[in-house]
């Protein structure tokens, strides 16, 4: 057991709906987020003194300190890498916690990311600049490989042909995912399943992903309060005890475009979070009963079930077959819809579902949760959490 | 390639070009200074030209010449009319072509060729005296820098009756192109599907996908500009890598050196894109990550092959497309079994 683990505790989520045109600002809808947590969790906006975001999110820790009326901050950290900073953030709050750097630390993703800057749409400047980012960039932008699904694509297509995966099988996780949010009022495919020939009717974007392979773009935000397991226990909710969080990169890393490592088919940093997870919390793939496994686009959801080690590489096509990742499968993945079926929140919203799952209260309940596993962005730089019940 | 343009102004110019050859051998002003020591001086100075044939009259004395010479790259030089053009200067044939291009819009000029021939040296105290023929009009044309119209003369240099040197002259007059907005999806659609962006082709925006590049990353950039692949190597261990960087990862060496790749190479996995629309780009194209036998993985977009063609393994040899007038990318066309 490592010293993090167990000592901190997520006490308390909050999200504003999920939209496709929120109509307010992504401040507001930071600051609405955070407040909503700080009520679910029993606090008031005094008793924050930390605060982390992504380094993509436009909304301040200051700014959103001052609309939500906290005062003085001890703490405050922001996390790279796209949607890789999801568990991170979390990470960083609980180190904080743990070292005694701060007492309750919110975490926070707020954006309009569909009636706003949309990720999906190519944008001319990445390549831009010589910086390290810019120059990695180059040499796939000028050749028109500039978007998420097209980066994603490169992969999956070296995967199938590794291991004779289809394009249904990646389907399958979409239709999991739509089945799980047509039964969950928040997402915003509530009531709106899709079957395997919608999956394979729809448009193609960058083939070999439809566009069913990819997530939807959605405008909202989700906070989490983080503090330590003991005064969790005190507060409003039952707490979700952090019993292992992580962050991973692995060796040449790129964002989104690693195509120059030895394999293709795998995640190795989701494998460098996957170990740390199991190591810190001692625990393996057997002993969760649900898992969070971000899903932007389908076909890694496919590597990280084997990254994670819940199969061997290139049997996930097997592992998702007949329902496997279903509500009422082997291992239910992302009760609430996903980001596929519920929002895209950059992966915040999957820790929200997350603590439900804990606490026990999410719409498509999963019966005997102990222990849930939650991932952060895929190909890039990522992280990870183990929450778990008392 | 020839384009159609206004034709009352080509007929004009072209009426005006054939009646300026007939006029042939034009004699302009002879020099204002007969050939000197204090201007072949100034040249050489600035030109860093140090041979003392030129200045020293002692060494030029004791050489095959006998005596001070001028260097023949100068002979321009002495006949040039000066900042202050319109004094005292004689017309040449070539004035009124110039004149009506700028009135028809063609105010650009870039000079494209300058061949000199020498006959012999000449000599301090030789007065010259330039005379003009007008050798050709030709256009309008499509360039890399807009629409123009090539003008081409002669000029030989006489000493007395003696020509002694001669050049041919010729610049493009044209059209400054409008600068558009590289964001536009009006661009041209520099397609890798089955789009390949006309090459030379006039009034081409930019292309909007530009690489970010610097110090580390320059080489490889260079090399595709020349028609060639350059892969980084490793001054110190010898290991190739792509994409480069300053310090290698193996040895921490930051000597770096590059080979240039064979050209040949197998996709190693790769996409077609679709949607949503790209800047400069035609959809739907295939981007690879295409194996190089070299060791090292690069990607690039696969031309000259349906989509549909495209498949892992498929063996690819590297060709060039100028995408804009100052951006070439290395691509990949289907290679012959």
């Amino acid at each position: 057991m490592s010293f993090l683990s167990g000592r901190t505790a997520v006490a308390g989520i909050g999200a504003t709906e999920f939209s496709k045109r929120s109509g307010r600002s992504e401040l507001r809808l930071a600051a609405e987020a955070v407040l909503a947590a700080l009520d679910d969790a029993g606090l008031t906006p005094a008793d924050v003194d930390g605060m982390v975001t992504y380094t993509q999110d436009t909304n301040q820790e200051i700014a959103v300190a001052r609309e939500a009326g906290i005062g003085d901050l001890s703490f405050f950290s922001r996390v790279h890498y796209g949607g890789g900073a999801a568990c991170g953030t979390v990470l960083h709050a609980a180190m904080a916690v743990a070292t005694g750097v701060a007492e309750t630390v919110v975490c926070y993703r707020a954006f309009n990311e569909r009636s706003g800057r949309r990720f999906g749409q190519p944008d001319a400047r990445i390549g831009g600049e010589p910086s390290s980012q810019g120059l990695e960039m180059s040499w796939h932008v000028p050749y028109g490989l500039m978007t998420p699904a097209a980066w994603v694509a490169m992969f999956a297509r070296r995967y199938m042909h590794a291991y004779g995966v289809t394009s249904e099988d990646f389907g399958r996780v979409a239709v999991a995912m739509r089945r799980h949010a047509a039964t969950n009022p928040a997402a915003w495919f509530h009531r709106r399943p899709i079957t395997l020939r919608e999956h394979q009717e729809s448009k193609w974007i960058v083939e070999p992903l439809h566009l069913l392979d990819c997530c939807q773009e959605s405008d909202g935000a989700v906070a989490l309060v983080v503090t330590s397991a003991e005064r969790a226990r005190d507060l409003r909710r039952s707490p979700a005890v952090i019993r292992a969080a992580a962050q991973g990169s692995g060796a040449g890393q790129m964002m989104m475009t690693s195509y120059y490592r030895d394999d293709m088919t795998g995640l190795p940093e989701m494998g460098v979070v996957g170990g740390r997870l199991w190591e810190q919390a001692g625990l393996g793939p057997a002993d969760v009963q649900t898992a969070i496994l971000y899903d932007h686009f389908t076909p890694f959801v496919l590597t990280q079930l084997e990254e994670l080690g819940f199969c061997g590489r290139g049997e996930a096509r097997d592992y998702v077959a007949d329902g496997g990742i279903e509500i009422d499968g082997r291992l239910p993945v992302n009760p609430h819809g996903g980001q596929l079926g519920e929002a895209y929140i950059h992966g915040m919203n999957g820790i929200a579902e997350a603590v439900r799952q804990i606490r026990g209260t999410s719409v498509n309940q999963v019966a005997g949760v102990h222990n849930v596993l939650v991932t952060a962005g895929t190909g890039v730089p990522t992280s990870g959490l183990i929450l778990s019940a008392e | 390639m020839t384009v159609t343009t206004d034709s009352t102004l080509h007929e004009r110019l072209m009426t005006l070009a054939e009646r300026q050859i007939a006029a042939g051998e034009v004699f302009g002003a002879a020099a204002a200074d007969p050939v000197n020591l204090p201007m072949i001086r100034h040249w050489t100075d600035a030109m860093g030209d140090a041979n003392p044939v030129y200045t020293d009259p002692e060494a030029a004395a004791a050489s095959a010449h006998g005596g001070i010479v001028a260097p023949p790259a100068m002979i321009q030089v002495w006949t040039m009319p000066g900042v202050n053009r319109k004094a005292g200067q004689t017309p040449t044939p070539v004035d009124d072509v110039l004149a009506t291009l700028n009135e028809g819009g063609y105010t650009g000029v870039v000079a494209t060729n300058c061949e000199q021939t020498y006959h012999r040296y000449i000599r301090p105290g030789e007065r010259l005296v330039p005379a003009t023929r007008f050798a050709g009009l030709a256009g309008p044309k499509r360039t890399a820098l807009g629409e123009g119209y090539f003008v081409t003369w002669n000029v030989t240099w006489y000493s007395g009756d003696e020509a002694v040197a001669e050049m041919l002259f010729r610049v493009l007059k044209f059209r400054p192109r409008k600068k558009k907005d590289p964001a536009g999806e009006e661009g041209p659609q520099a397609g890798a599907g089955e789009g390949t962006p006309q090459a030379g082709a006039g009034e081409r925006a930019p292309y909007p996908l530009r690489p970010a590049v610097n110090g580390d990353t320059a080489f490889f950039w260079e090399g595709v500009a020349q028609g060639e692949l350059r892969i980084q190597r490793c001054g110190g261990c010898g290991e190739l890598r792509h994409p480069p960087g300053p310090m290698c990862p193996s040895c921490r060496s930051t000597d770096r050196g590059y080979a240039v790749a064979s050209g040949e190479g197998e996709v190693y996995s790769y996409v077609v894109h679709h949607n949503p629309p790209v800047p400069g780009r035609q959809t739907p194209f295939v981007v690879a990550v295409v194996q190089l036998p070299e060791g090292v993985r690069i990607v690039g977009n696969v031309v000259d092959c349906a989509p549909s063609e495209v498949g892992i393994g498929m063996r690819v040899r590297v060709t060039y497309r100028q995408m804009d007038d100052e951006l070439t990318l290395p691509m990949w066309a289907p290679r012959e079994a």
